[in-house]
C-alpha cells in the first residue's frame, strides 16, 4: 500500500510541470528503483500510469510518456519479456505520430532499441515498424535541437543494430535520411549525421542499390559542409572540436565509392582555397578517399591529384631556417608545414595504390625534368638561388618518397633517374673489363655537381631505408637481380671515390655535409643486399678515419665524419655483420686506440678523446676493446710518472683519466654490468703502485692524483661487492706493506695507544709521495665501497685515517665519514667480516680526541666520560698547537664524519654539532687575542683563533651541502629521507636563541654564518612554515655577510632563500611583518659590488615585494625608487633591465607618474 | 581640424626577431643602441595598435649613444609628413627613456630630416624642458602617453 502511494506521488511530481528539476529527477529515481528491485513490474507501472498515458491533456500526456520512456532508459539491462517489449515498442511507435508528445516517444523508442540481446531485444518486425513510422511521421528539421539529436540517435541505432530490418526499406530510407539531415547545423547533431551517412553507405554497397542512385543528392547535402568551418567560441561547451567534426566528415566522405565522381572534384577544387586548414583537410580527405574508393576509380583523377600535390608542396614549404653548420640538420634544411606533410602522405598513398601510374607521371613530369636539366648549370650550393633550392628539395622529396614505397617503384625510379644523375656527376658506367683508374683520377680533380649529388644521395638513402627497413621483406624480395641493386653495384666504386674526393677537396659546407652523408649511406646497406664490396666498405672507413686523424682543423667535416663513423659502427653492430664488424674493428677501433697511445702531438688531445669515446659508444664490442686501449695508455703514462722518466706535463694523463671516469665508465655501467672490466682498472693501478717502490712523483702533480682518485672512485663504485672486496684486499695489502704502517702497536685505547698515535703522527709528517698516493687512493676505494663490502682491520684503518686527517688530508676525512655512514647497517653480514661495530668505531673516533686538544670540555661531553680527567690525556696534538692548522683540519675531519652520521640519521651527530657549537661560543668568555701557546696550560682557558671558529661555522656547510666526491647515492651512501629537514628542525631551536642573546660580535657573526649554511641548503617547505621566526635572523645574516667579499657565495644562497620565501604565499604573509627591514636590506644589496647575481636577485626580490598589500609597502616606495634609480646606472645590462622592471612595478603602485 | 585618423592606412612591417644576447659574464655591458632600442621598440603608436617598430618609426640605426658623455640621440620618422602625432611619439620616447636611464643622461629626440612638414618646430618642442614638463602636466596628454607606454594591445 505504502509502495503504491509512493509510486503515485512520484508519478504526480514528475508529471507536474511546476515541480523543480531536482524533484523530477528524484521521483524518476524512485520509480526506477522500484521497478529495478522487482517491487513493481513494468506492466504494473504502465497500468498505474494509464491515465497519464492516454489523457487528452497534451502536456500531461507528454510528461507521462516521457516518464515511461525515461524509466525504460534506466532499465536497459533489466531482462524483460518479449511480449512486454513488443507491446511497449508498439505503443511508442504509434506515439511517434503524436507530435505533441514526441520527446517521450523518441526516448522510449531509443531506450527499447538499444537493449541488448540478453535482456530482451526488439524484434525485427517491430524495428521495421519503428523505421516505417519514423520515416512517415517525423519532419526532423522542423524539430528543436534536442529532439533532432534524439531522432538522429534513433536513426543511427536503427542502422547499426537492425540493418536487416531497415535494409528492405531501400529508397524510402535513403530518401528519408536525405530529408532528415538536410541543412543540419548543430555540431552535436552533425556528428551524428555524418555517422549515419557512413553507416548507411555500409548498408547499401551494391552498385544497383538505392544509395548508388541517391549518391549525388546525398553528397550535395554532405559536400556543403566541406571544409568544416567551425567558429564555436568555446569548444569545451559541447565537448566537440573542429577536428572531431572534420574527422567524422572525412569518414562520411570516404564511406562509399559512389561519392567519388562528386567528392574528388570538390576536394581538388578546395585545394586552391586560400585557407590553410581547407588545404590540409582536402589533402587528408584525398588520402582517406584514395584508400576507400580503390585504384580503379581514382585512375582518372591521377593527373589532377599529381598536379595538386606538386602545387601544394611548392607553395607551402618555408625558407630554410638552418645552415649547414648546425649539426641537427637533415637534408637541405627546408621546413615542411602541415600542408606539405599531408601532401607527401597523399603522394605516398597514391603511389602505393597504383605505383606504375604515378611513377610514369613523375618520370614524365616536365617540372622535374626541367629541374634535372637546370641543375647541370649549378655547380655548387651557393650558386643556386633559393627558389632553385626549394625546387631541388621538392624533387628530392618526390624521388625519395616514390623510391621508398616499394621495391618495384624503387627500380623504376632508379632506372629513370640514376643514370642521368650519374651522367651529370660525370661518373661513367663501370666497364668491367676496362681499367677505370684514369677516369677516377680525372674525377677527383673536378667538383661534383651539387644538385645531382643531393638527388643522388636522396635516392641512395631511400634505397637503403627500403632494404634496411624490414629484414624479412628485404631478404625475400630484394635480390641481386633487382635493377637498382645492379645499378648501384656498377657505380658503387665510383661513387665512393667521388664522395671521398669531395670531402677532401671541397671547401663548402654543403658539399661536405652531403659527401659524408653519402659515404655513411653507402656503408650502411645491410650485408645480404649490400651492393658494396667489403673492400669498398673498408675504403670508406679509411677515408673517414683519415679525416679524423688529419683534418681536425675543419670542425664541421671532423664532427660529421665522427658522427658518420659512430652511425656506421652502431648499424653494423645492430645487424650483426661479422665481416664488416671485423674490418671496422681493424680500421676504426684499432686506429683510434693507437691515437691515444701514440705520442703524436699534431692532433689535439681532447679531439682524440672525443673520437675514441664516441666510437666506443657505438657498440659494446668496440667499447670493450677501447677500454682496454685506454687503460693501457693510462698505465703506460702513470708508470712513466712513477718511474720519473716522463718529463712532460701530466695533462695528457689527467685528460685520459677524466675521459675514462666521465664517459667510458658510465657507458659500460649503463650497457650491462661488466664486473671484470670494471675490476681490472683499480686492480691494475694498485699493482702498478706495488711494483714501483721507488716513486718519484712531484708535489705539483696533485692534479694527477686527484684525477686518479676520481677514476678510482668511479670504477670502484660501479663494481659489485665481490669485486670491491678483491680491490680492498689488494689495496690493504699494499697499504700495510708501506713504510708508514706500523700498526701493531694500536690495540687498545690506552695511554700507550696515545703514544703510538704520537709516533704515527710524526711518521706521517714526513710521508713520502708514494705513501701519500697509497693513502689517498685507499681513501678513494673506501669512499666508493658499498655498505656490504667489509673493510679489513677496520680499527687500524680508522686510526690511520684520523691521524692523516690532522695533517689536512681531506680524502681521509671523507673516507672516515663514509665508513661511519655505511658501517653496520647490514649488521648480520658485517659482524662476521668486520672486526668492529659501528659503536666501537665511533668510540675509537671520539676517544682519540685528536681534534679537540683545546676543547676538552666539549670532547668530554661527546665521549661520555667525566670532564675531570682531561689532564690524563696527554693529547697527541698538543705538540702542534703552535699554529691553528691542525685544529682546522680536525674540524674539517669531524664535519665529514658528522655528515656521514647525519645522512644515516645517527644520534651521535648531536655530539658532533655540540662540539661545533662550543667552538662558536668559545669567544664569549674573553676578548683577548690568542697569544699564549703553552702546551701545559689548561686548554679551556685559551682563546681560539677566528679562523678556527670560522672553520667550525663552515663545518655546517659540509654537513648540509651535497658533495660530488663522496657520501652521495653514486657512492652508495646510506641516506635517510628528509635528513636535511630533520637537521634543520633540530638545529633551529638551538641556534635561534643563541643568535638572539649573543652580544659578542665575533661569535654572533659566526653563529649567523652557521645559520646561513644550514638554511641555504634546506628545502624551502620547512623554511616556509617557520618563516616568521626565521626572517629576522636571515636579515641579520644578510647585513652581516655583505661586508666580506669572500662571503659572496653564501650571501647569494641566503638571498635565494629569501627570494623563495617572497614568492610563496605563506612566506609573503611572514614578510609583511618585517617589510621595513627586508626592504632596508635589499636596497643595500642592490649596490653589492662583488657579485652581479646578488644585485640581480635583490632587485627581483623587490619586484616580488611590490605585490604585497599596498598599505604595507606604500611608505617604502620612495626609498625603493631612490635605490633603484642608482641601479639604472649599473655596469651590467641585465641589472639595468631588471631595474627598469622593478622601477615600473614600484612606480605603478601609486600612480603611473614617476614624480616623487 | 580633420576628423578621423591622420594616417588611416599605415604600412605595417614585420617585427624583427629578438636576438638574445649571448651570456658573457665578463663582457663589456656598455649602453648600446640595441639596448635603447629594446626599451622603445614596443611603445605603441598613439593611433594604431601597432608598435613603433612595426610602423618603422624607429630602427636600431636611428639611435646613437655616447656613454662617456652620457648622451642619447634618437631620430624617428613619422609615418606621414603632416603627422600631428609626431610630438606625442616624441613625448612617449622621452618619458620612456626617463624611466629607463639614470637622470644624468642627456636625451635628444628629433624627427629625421625631411620627414616632417614642421620639422624645426617639432624638434624645438620635443627638446624644450619647459614644454615637455608642461605637456606632462596635462592630464589628457599624460593619459595618452601612459597608454602608449604600457598598452597591452600589441
Amino acid at each position: 500500500m505504502a509502495e503504491s502511494s509512493r509510486l503515485g506521488q512520484s508519478i504526480d511530481s514528475f508529471v507536474d510541470s511546476s515541480c523543480s528539476l531536482t524533484q523530477q529527477a528524484a521521483s524518476l529515481d524512485t520509480i526506477t528503483s522500484l521497478v529495478k528491485n522487482g517491487v513493481l513490474s513494468v506492466e504494473g507501472l504502465v497500468r498505474e500510469m494509464e491515465m497519464y498515458l492516454t489523457t487528452t491533456d497534451n502536456i500531461i500526456r507528454a510528461r507521462g510518456i516521457l516518464l515511461l520512456g525515461e524509466v525504460l532508459a534506466c532499465l536497459v539491462s533489466k531482462p524483460l519479456e518479449n511480449a512486454t517489449i513488443h507491446s511497449l515498442i508498439g505503443f511508442f511507435t504509434d506515439r511517434l505520430a503524436d507530435w505533441k508528445c514526441l520527446r517521450g516517444a523518441l526516448v522510449g523508442c531509443l531506450a527499447l532499441m538499444r537493449r541488448k540481446l540478453d535482456a530482451g531485444m526488439v524484434t525485427d518486425t517491430d524495428a521495421k515498424a519503428v523505421a516505417h513510422s519514423f520515416l512517415q511521421n517525423l519532419q526532423v528539421q522542423s524539430l528543436g535541437q534536442h529532439d533532432r539529436k534524439l531522432c538522429f540517435e534513433l536513426l543511427e541505432c536503427l542502422l547499426e543494430c537492425y540493418p536487416d530490418s531497415v535494409a528492405p526499406l531501400g529508397d524510402e530510407l535513403v530518401y528519408g535520411i536525405c530529408e532528415a539531415v538536410d541543412s543540419e547545423k548543430d555540431p552535436q547533431c552533425l556528428l551524428l549525421t555524418f555517422r549515419i551517412i557512413e553507416v548507411l553507405a555500409r548498408l547499401f554497397p551494391d552498385q544497383s542499390g538505392p544509395l548508388a542512385s541517391f549518391a549525388g543528392d546525398l553528397f550535395e547535402i554532405l559536400g556543403c559542409y566541406f571544409p568544416i568551418h567551425f567558429t564555436h567560441p568555446k569548444a569545451e561547451d559541447l565537448g566537440i572540436k573542429r577536428d572531431d567534426l572534420s574527422e567524422a566528415l572525412m569518414l562520411a566522405f570516404s564511406s562509399t565509392p559512389f561519392f567519388e565522381p562528386f567528392a574528388i572534384p570538390l576536394l581538388l577544387e578546395k585545394l586552391s582555397s586560400s585557407l590553410p586548414f581547407a588545404k590540409v583537410d582536402s589533402l587528408k580527405y584525398l588520402s582517406s578517399c584514395t584508400l576507400k574508393y580503390g585504384a580503379e576509380r581514382m585512375l582518372k583523377h591521377a593527373g589532377a591529384i599529381w598536379l595538386a600535390i606538386k602545387d601544394a608542396i611548392y607553395n607551402s614549404i618555408q625558407e630554410p631556417a638552418l645552415s649547414f653548420t648546425s649539426e641537427s640538420l637533415v637534408g637541405l634544411g627546408f621546413q615542411e608545414n602541415e600542408i606539405a606533410k599531408e601532401a607527401l602522405t597523399l603522394l605516398q598513398r597514391v603511389i602505393v595504390q597504383s605505383d606504375s601510374l604515378y611513377l610514369s607521371l613523375i618520370v614524365k613530369d616536365e617540372d622535374i625534368n626541367m629541374i634535372l636539366n637546370t641543375i647541370t648549370s649549378y655547380e655548387s650550393y651557393n650558386d643556386i638561388y633559393s627558389q632553385g633550392r626549394l625546387k631541388l628539395h621538392v624533387v628530392g622529396r618526390f624521388l625519395s618518397i616514390s623510391a621508398r614505397s616499394s621495391i618495384a617503384s624503387c627500380n623504376r625510379v632508379f632506372e629513370s633517374f640514376f643514370p642521368r644523375l650519374m651522367e651529370i656527376l660525370g661518373l661513367p658506367v663501370k666497364n668491367l673489363s676496362a681499367d677505370h683508374s684514369p677516369i677516377v683520377s680525372s674525377l677527383i680533380s673536378k667538383r661534383l655537381n651539387f644538385g645531382a649529388l643531393y638527388l643522388c644521395i636522396e635516392l641512395l638513402a631511400s634505397y637503403r631505408d627500403l632494404t634496411a627497413g624490414s629484414k624479412e621483406i628485404a631478404s625475400k624480395s630484394i635480390s641481386a637481380s633487382e635493377t637498382c641493386y645492379g645499378m648501384l653495384q656498377s657505380y658503387s666504386n665510383l661513387l665512393t671515390e667521388a664522395f671521398c674526393s669531395t670531402l677532401v677537396t671541397s671547401p663548402q659546407d654543403a658539399d661536405i655535409y652531403f659527401g659524408v652523408k653519402g659515404l655513411q649511406i653507402l656503408a650502411t646497406f645491410p650485408g645480404y643486399v649490400s651492393p658494396m664490396l667489403i673492400s669498398e666498405f673498408e675504403s670508406i672507413l679509411i677515408t673517414l678515419m683519415s679525416i679524423i686523424t688529419l683534418h681536425f682543423k675543419k670542425t664541421l667535416l671532423w664532427k660529421l665524419s665522427l658522427k658518420a663513423l659512430v652511425n656506421i659502427g652502431s648499424f653494423i653492430d645492430e645487424y650483426h655483420e661479422s665481416e664488416k664488424v671485423s674490418s671496422y674493428m681493424g680500421v676504426v677501433v684499432e686506429k683510434s686506440i693507437s691515437l691515444v697511445s701514440l705520442d703524436d702531438f699534431t692532433m689535439p688531445f681532447p679531439l682524440k678523446l672525443e673520437a675514441i669515446s664516441g666510437i666506443g659508444a657505438s657498440g659494446l664490442n668496440y667499447m670493450l676493446k677501447i677500454v682496454r686501449g685506454l687503460e693501457e695508455a693510462i698505465y703506460t703514462n702513470l708508470s712513466e710518472f712513477y718511474a720519473h722518466e716522463n718529463m712532460k706535463s701530466p695533462e695528457i694523463t689527467i685528460r685520459l683519466l677524466e675521459c675514462y671516469s666521465n664517459k667510458v665508465l658510465p657507458w659500460i655501467h649503463e650497457n650491462g654490468s661488466f664486473d671484470e672490466v670494471l675490476l681490472r682498472f683499480p686492480v691494475n693501478v694498485w699493482s702498478q703502485i706495488e711494483s714501483h717502490v721507488d716513486f718519484s712523483i712531484q708535489v705539483q702533480e696533485m692534479e694527477l692524483l686527484d684525477a686518479t682518485m676520481t677514476a678510482m672512485r668511479h670504477a670502484v663504485a660501479f663494481c659489485s661487492v665481490e669485486s670491491q672486496n678483491k680491490i680492498i684486499q689488494k689495496a690493504y695489502s699494499i697499504l700495510s706493506s708501506s713504510t708508514f704502517f706500523p700498526l701493531k702497536e694500536f690495540t687498545s685505547l690506552t695511554i700507550q695507544f696515545q703514544l703510538g698515535g704520537l709516533q704515527l703522527a710524526r711518521k706521517i709528517d714526513n710521508l713520502s709521495y708514494r705513501d701519500e698516493w697509497i693513502l689517498s687512493l685507499f681513501a678513494s676505494v673506501v669512499i666508493a665501497a658499498r655498505p656490504q663490502t667489509p673493510i679489513p682491520n677496520l680499527k687500524e684503518i680508522l686510526q690511520l685515517f684520523m691521524t692523516t686527517l690532522l695533517k689536512g688530508s681531506v680524502p681521509a676525512a671523507q673516507a672516515l665519514g663514509s665508513i661511519v655512514n655505511k658501517l653496520g647497517k647490514e649488521s648480520n653480514e658485517l659482524k662476521i667480516s668486520s672486526d668492529c661495530t659501528l659503536e666501537e668505531a665511533l668510540e675509537t673516533i671520539f676517544r682519540t680526541k685528536l681534534w679537540s686538544s683545546h676543547d676538552n670540555g666539549a670532547l668530554m661531553k661527546c665521549s661520555g666520560t667525566n670532564n675531570g680527567s682531561e689532564m690524563s690525556f696527554a693529547d697527541s696534538c698538543l705538540g702542534v698547537v703552535n699554529n691553528n692548522l691542525p685544529q682546522i683540519h680536525a674540524i674539517t675531519g669531524l664535519s665529514w664524519i658528522g655528515k656521514g652520521l647525519l645522512l644515516r640519521g645517527h644520534e651521535k651527530l648531536k655530539d658532533v654539532t655540540m662540539i661545533f657549537l662550543e667552538f662558536l661560543l668559545k669567544n664569549n668568555k674573553a676578548d683577548a687575542f690568542p697569544l699564549k701557546q703553552n702546551s701545559l696550560e689548561s686548554s679551556s682557558e685559551r682563546d681560539l683563533h677566528p679562523s678556527v671558529i670560522k672553520s667550525a661555522a663552515d663545518a655546517f656547510h659540509i654537513l648540509m651541502s651535497d658533495s660530488e666526491v663522496c657520501l652521495n647515492r653514486k657512492f652508495h651512501a646510506v641516506i635517510r629521507p628528509l635528513y636535511k629537514q630533520r637537521f634543520f628542525s633540530t638545529m633551529m631551536p638551538i641556534l635561534q636563541p643563541l643568535i638572539m642573546k649573543n652580544d659578542s660580535s665575533l661569535s654572533r657573526s659566526m653563529l649567523c654564518r652557521a645559520f646561513a649554511h644550514i638554511i641555504s641548503d634546506t628545502p624551502l617547505t620547512p623554511i616556509l612554515s617557520e618563516a616568521k621566526k626565521l626572517i629576522p635572523i636571515i636579515l641579520d645574516c644578510l647585513s652581516m655577510l655583505n661586508k666580506d667579499i669572500q662571503d659572496k657565495d653564501i650571501l647569494y644562497s641566503l638571498l635565494l632563500v629569501l627570494s623563495g620565501i617572497l614568492t610563496d604565499k605563506n612566506g609573503q604573509e611572514a614578510v609583511i611583518e618585517n617589510v621595513h627591514h627586508v626592504i632596508n636590506n635589499l636596497t643595500k644589496l642592490i649596490a653589492y659590488p662583488h657579485m652581479m647575481l646578488v644585485r640581480e636577485t635583490a632587485i627581483q626580490c623587490l619586484v616580488a615585494m611590490s605585490e604585497l598589500p599596498h598599505a604595507r609597502i606604500y611608505p617604502m616606495r620612495i626609498q625603493v625608487l631612490r635605490a633603484i634609480s642608482n641601479a639604472l646606472n649599473d655596469p651590467k645590462r641585465a641589472i639595468r633591465q631588471e631595474a627598469v622592471r622593478c622601477r615600473q612595478a614600484w612606480a605603478s603602485i601609486a600612480s603611473r607618474s614617476l614624480h616623487f | 581640424m580633420t576628423l578621423g585618423l591622420i594616417n588611416a592606412n599605415p604600412i605595417v612591417h614585420a617585427k624583427k626577431e629578438r636576438v638574445a644576447r649571448t651570456e658573457d659574464p665578463h663582457g663589456d655591458d656598455a649602453v648600446d643602441p640595441l639596448e635603447i632600442y629594446d626599451f622603445v621598440r614596443d611603445i605603441r603608436d598613439p593611433e594604431h595598435p601597432y608598435s613603433l617598430e612595426q610602423l618603422s618609426v624607429l630602427s636600431e640605426e636611428s639611435i646613437t649613444v655616447d656613454e662617456k658623455l652620457g648622451r642619447i640621440l634618437i631620430t624617428f620618422t613619422p609615418t606621414i609628413q603632416h603627422c600631428s602625432m609626431a610630438t606625442v611619439i616624441g613625448l612617449c620616447l622621452r618619458v620612456k627613456l626617463q624611466h629607463c636611464f639614470p637622470p644624468h643622461y642627456k636625451v635628444d629626440i628629433k624627427v629625421s630630416p625631411g620627414s616632417h612638414a614642421n620639422e624645426e618646430s617639432v624638434n624645438k618642442q620635443l627638446n624644450d624642458k619647459e614644454r615637455v614638463a608642461a605637456a606632462l602636466e596635462n592630464p589628457n596628454l599624460r593619459q595618452l602617453v601612459d597608454e602608449c607606454l604600457y598598452s597591452n594591445e600589441l
